[in-house]
């Protein structure tokens, strides 16, 4: 098997968990789309200030809710020692890596395609430049799965782990979320050859995470 | 077990603090006023200095970081080194931002600019703080390492990501004044002295520090080897004498079926 395979083969695992477990779908998207009832709450929705702060509560939204998913996606690993058949599964590990994150991203964007229509219903967004934001959302997805994936198993079998993943990710993570909300903004304007920085960012530590995600995941492993 | 000989600390620290008073005469009297700020640019001679501790500190600890990881040049020392220089590090972030703080009020107007540099160090801050509760967590000595080194380069790659796109996202500081390429040091005679003087200072008080820091987290792990010896040879030295459970299973053979 190749790389692309056993890594498929790791996310096919976690997204089959998930497909009966549901805990996305019953669990994850209902807290987020109440993050973004209680954002109404906490800014005016009369004064248009929750069009104008959009992007910047959907990423915070997402940036949360990626929090629980890792949680989640090494919990999985935690019972009736699943980590230690994992580590004598003989897979490489970066395609463990490459698989975990896999299946992290696509339950943040499940969520994001619903989190999208909640925050163009509720407050009231009309978007420009719909492929500019998919483009923009795709790649901070994929960043924010891997650096969720790597900080995941660098906390992972530490008792403190579901406290100590937030601290170290969330200022690591500070980039993506800049990156994605101006990058959101300006899709939501329309005026997208200012956006291509943002891009840039995104892409750039997207690749950084991913590339020591996948040459750290292996000693990761064995600590866990 | 030491870093330097106690002869070359003790020179070190004695260094440090003569480098400190000096810096406190020239700072307070020596440098004239600042033409425009006045008196309140003398925060720049603690400022600026503290500001480049914090950046070699976390660079020490991305480069310990490395050494360790690297199979050939392991040894717990570096482990050790990057820990000390991590907590030293994030010390002089604070520092830096509560100075820049207490300069940006009667200077700016305001406590707090969200401006790139502010914002940076700021980031910097909670990175290395992230990392030191992860240093923190009770583990086997070589996992902790480890986990650590990874965490240090992970936070060590993420600055100039963090650098750019705040740089990007807005900009207001005033330039950098010594190390501005275009401007070519603005600042000259005394009050550069000064200045000079202070990164001096400084950087002596940084190594003085992590001599110490590495000191203390030697004797730290030799304090919980320790204990666990104890702890084991009293364990070992228990299980000499008969427990109540054996004493009465060997008068009564019958309880134990």
């Amino acid at each position: 098997m190749n790389l692309i395979q056993e890594a498929s083969l790791m996310a096919g695992k976690d997204l089959r968990i998930e497909a009966r477990s549901r805990v996305t779908i019953r669990q994850i998207i209902p807290f987020g789309l109440i993050t973004l009832v209680l954002f109404a709450f906490a800014l005016d929705p009369d004064r248009g200030i929750l069009a104008r702060v959009a992007p910047g509560l959907f990423w915070i939204t997402i940036l949360l809710a990626l929090l629980l998913a890792i949680s989640r996606a090494y919990s999985i690993e935690s019972a009736n020692g699943a980590s230690d058949a994992l580590r004598l599964s003989g897979l490489d590990p970066s395609a463990i890596f490459l698989g975990k994150a896999a299946a992290i991203a696509v339950e943040l964007a499940l969520l994001e395609v619903v989190l999208t229509v909640g925050v163009i219903v509720l407050f009231n967004v009309s978007v420009a430049s719909v492929g500019f934001l998919i483009l923009a959302a795709l790649v901070a997805t994929i960043g924010l799965a891997s650096i969720g994936t790597l900080y995941g198993v660098l906390a992972s079998g530490l008792r403190v782990r579901e406290t100590l993943v937030p601290v170290l990710l969330l200022p690591v993570a500070a980039p993506i979320l800049l990156g994605a909300t101006r990058a959101w903004e300006i899709g939501i304007d329309g005026s997208i050859s200012d956006g291509w920085p943002w891009i840039g960012i995104l892409f750039v530590s997207t690749l950084l995470f991913t590339a020591i995600g996948m040459l750290s995941f292996g000693s990761l492993l064995e600590e866990s | 077990m030491i870093l330097f000989k106690p002869a070359v600390r003790r020179a070190l620290g004695w260094a440090t603090i003569v480098a400190l008073i000096a810096l406190a005469l020239f700072g307070l009297w020596g440098a004239p006023p600042d033409s425009i700020q006045g008196d309140a640019q003398r925060l720049m001679y603690l400022h600026v200095p503290t500001a480049w501790v914090a950046y070699l500190a976390f660079m020490v600890t991305a480069v310990a970081s490395a050494l360790w990881l690297w199979p050939r040049t392991r040894a717990m020392v570096w482990d050790r080194v990057a820990g000390a220089s991590a907590e030293i590090g994030v010390l002089f972030t604070a520092l830096t931002l509560i100075l820049g703080s207490l300069w940006g009020r009667p200077v700016w107007g305001v406590w707090w600019a969200w401006d790139a540099r502010l914002v940076t160090t700021a980031v910097l801050f909670f990175l290395y703080v992230g990392y030191l509760a992860l240093r923190r967590v009770p583990a086997a000595p070589d996992a902790r390492a480890k986990r650590s080194a990874i965490a240090a380069l992970i936070a060590f790659a993420d600055v100039p990501i963090v650098h750019f796109s705040v740089e990007w996202w807005r900009t207001l500081h005033q330039q950098a004044s010594v190390f501005d390429p275009s401007l070519k040091a603005n600042i000259t005679g005394v009050m550069a002295l000064t200045l000079w003087l202070g990164a001096l200072a400084f950087t002596l008080l940084y190594v003085y520090l992590l001599d110490r820091r590495y000191r203390l987290a030697a004797l730290e792990e030799n304090m919980e080897e320790h204990e666990l010896a104890t702890a084991i040879a009293e364990r070992q030295a228990g299980a000499g004498t008969p427990g109540p459970a054996t004493m009465s299973r060997s008068i009564n053979p019958e309880l134990s079926q």
